[in-house]
């Protein structure tokens, strides 16, 4: 197997900021595991001489001219937002208090 | 009075345009339709019953006051729930948003506007369209008109099931690794899923940026065309759309309708997508079709693409990998769900997480964490750059095909629609039913699927999937419409036309008279 554990896989969850309970943890863990071990096949043919696509139809530099247009007013870009402060998005402290 | 919702986009607008109907009624009927049938389907999420009246009324207004439109002015479309539009739910399939209502179009539905089509409503799909059946939508499965007990495939079952069940004649559907095509197999409808960069994703909330593409979702292929024609071209809002100029989809559709349009052409069997693994009556009919073919006039030769074999595995890489990053954005701040940790300190973080955890489905958070691993330092070599690496092979062995062959062809999906709930346990179960499909994603060609028979085990539909070089979009609907011609004249009637009726009191008072 390829050895996910899951400590991993609770630390993968705290980077992707998804607060998971035990047993979605431990079922997750089961699930990578067999995941990584069928993908891992891609390794069979990625030799070093084979250069890597990143984007299918490779564009490069694609700039417009630097002139302003219309944007969202602030009452739009509020529209959604789960709670607001005047014309900001409020959100809870970024800091815990001691 | 003909059935106005059996009618395909093409003839509805024929009829609006000479005056024969008005919108309103074209709009009306399908509005009964999905009325009727969708309690039991839910192909919608949303429907805008008002909004499409309002509208239909308005390009009505215009006809009446002179003005020419386009061909497809005044016909309802269905617009996948992965698309923004500033005047309805947008939601993915996810509970995250639930209820948002975007401050903006996506491109492509602001097109639709300008071309005076009728939006109906969002259509039902896989939550953030990860998934092949609908069962991951936030908001329950969609079924399969054909067999209720079904998949319509995914993830944007939703709108194959709503132009398969004549709630509407087209539909905007996205394809990442198969979402239009694989709905369109299993559901007996049409499906295109346009060459990377050809049709604008401004809008378009995102799952894997190098795969996603916008596309037309229809029953006949001169529909998808005519409907291609009014989303493609480039938009400066996308980064990754093409300028190149295109020519008329439509136009090429009609070229395929011509004698002897099939003769001549270089055919190519994709050995590695048939075959094992593939369901008796999807190799039965794909057989049946290469003769039909061959009679025809086409040359049909088999090609190697030995790489395919690690298509699957690269894209189950590459699609988490760019989805951890881009739902990163879904973080309780500026639209979206905000949900409070149950105890202890109430910050950002902790909130962020309780959000993410209350949000997202059990495939989101499967494939986030899977991607996150992916991307993990000390892994990216070995699983992301190793997944890029394959993508260039397959490329190659695209390159190496099209050397020798116009078109690719192979069955669309594995087997016809399954059953809810057979593959849910097993995550690479699901994943591996992709393996027709996604080739064409990770090297960015386009891809048709169009129906080719009935499984004669379970009497479900097959798709016929074909793939032509990147940027010859127009060759798929030229050889599209051949074979859509050639096959309905060999059956005799289209396919949609042996799908079960969905709603039998509807059916017997029209056959009375009374409708």
């Amino acid at each position: 197997m390829s050895g996910i554990t899951a400590e991993q896989v609770a630390h993968l969850a705290s980077l992707a900021r998804i607060d998971l309970s035990p047993e979605e943890i431990a079922s997750l863990t089961i699930d990578l595991g067999q995941i990584v071990e069928s993908v891992k096949k891609v390794q069979e043919v990625a030799t070093p001489d084979v250069p890597a696509t990143s984007h299918p139809m490779p564009l490069t530099n694609v700039f417009r001219d630097d002139v302003v247009v219309p944007s969202l007013t602030v009452e739009q870009a509020l529209s959604g937002a789960p709670d607001r402060d005047g014309d900001k998005f409020r959100v809870p402290p970024i800091l815990e208090e001691d | 009075m003909t059935d106005l919702i059996k009618l395909s986009a093409a003839d509805l607008g024929g009829l609006l345009a000479d005056g024969s109907v008005s919108s309103v009624e074209v709009t009306r009927a399908h509005l009964d339709h999905i009325a009727a049938v969708d309690t039991d389907l839910h192909a919608f999420l949303h429907v805008a019953a008002d909004a499409a009246l309002a509208t239909a009324d308005r390009v009505d207004a215009r006809r009446a006051a002179g003005e020419r439109l386009g061909l497809l002015a005044g016909v309802p479309i269905a617009i996948k729930d992965v698309l923004a539009t500033r005047d309805m739910p947008s939601t993915a399939g996810s509970k995250i948003l639930e209820g948002w209502i975007p401050p903006y179009d996506a491109t492509v539905v602001k097109r639709l506007r300008d071309a005076h089509l009728i939006p109906l409503g969002k259509t039902n799909m896989d939550e953030f369209a990860m998934g092949s059946s609908t069962e991951h939508s936030a908001y329950g499965p969609t079924r399969n008109p054909w067999d209720q007990e079904r998949i319509p495939g995914g993830s944007g079952g939703g709108s194959a099931a709503a132009v398969a069940a004549f709630e509407a004649p087209i539909a905007l559907g996205s394809d990442t690794g198969g979402s239009i095509r694989q709905p369109a197999a299993v559901t007996g409808s049409v499906g295109v899923k346009p060459t990377y960069g050809g049709v604008s994703r401004y809008g378009a909330i995102a799952l894997a940026s190098s795969l996603d593409q916008v596309g037309p979702v229809s029953r006949t292929v001169y529909d998808a065309a005519l409907l291609h024609d009014v989303i493609g071209g480039h938009d400066p809002l996308d980064s990754t759309s093409l300028t190149d100029p295109w020519p008329s989809m439509a136009a090429a559709a009609r070229a395929g309708l011509a004698d002897g349009a099939l003769k001549g052409i270089r055919i190519g069997v994709v050995k590695e997508l048939h075959g094992d693994g593939f369901q008796a009556g999807v190799k039965q009919r794909f057989t049946e079709t290469l003769a039909l073919l061959a009679a025809a006039g086409a040359e049909i030769t088999e090609v190697s693409a030995p790489n395919f074999e690690y298509s699957v595995a690269a894209y189950y890489l590459i699609l988490p990998a760019e989805a951890s990053s881009n739902l990163a954005r879904f973080d309780s701040v500026r639209f979206g769900l905000r949900e409070n940790p149950t105890d202890g300190p109430v910050t950002i973080e902790r909130v962020m997480a309780a959000t993410r955890d209350a949000g997202f489905g059990p495939e989101v958070k499967r494939r986030i964490i899977l991607g996150t691993y992916a991307l993990s330092t000390g892994y990216y070599d070995a699983y992301y750059g190793s997944a890029q690496k394959v993508r260039t092979l397959i490329q190659r062995d695209f390159d190496a095909a099209f050397e020798k062959v116009d078109l690719l062809v192979s069955p669309s999906a594995p087997t016809t629609a399954f059953k809810f709930g057979e593959k849910l346990a097993d995550p690479m179960a699901m994943y591996l039913n992709d393996i027709t499909t996604i080739p064409a994603n990770l090297a960015g060609i386009p891809g048709m699927s169009l129906p080719m028979g009935l499984a004669p085990e379970d009497g479900l539909p097959v798709g016929l999937q074909v793939m032509a070089p990147a940027k010859q979009d127009a060759r798929l609907y030229t050889f599209g419409a051949a074979v859509e011609q050639l096959l309905e004249t060999h059956w005799g009637h289209t396919l949609l036309s042996r799908a079960p009726a969905l709603a039998p009191l509807e059916m017997f008072a029209s056959e009375e008279g009374v409708l």
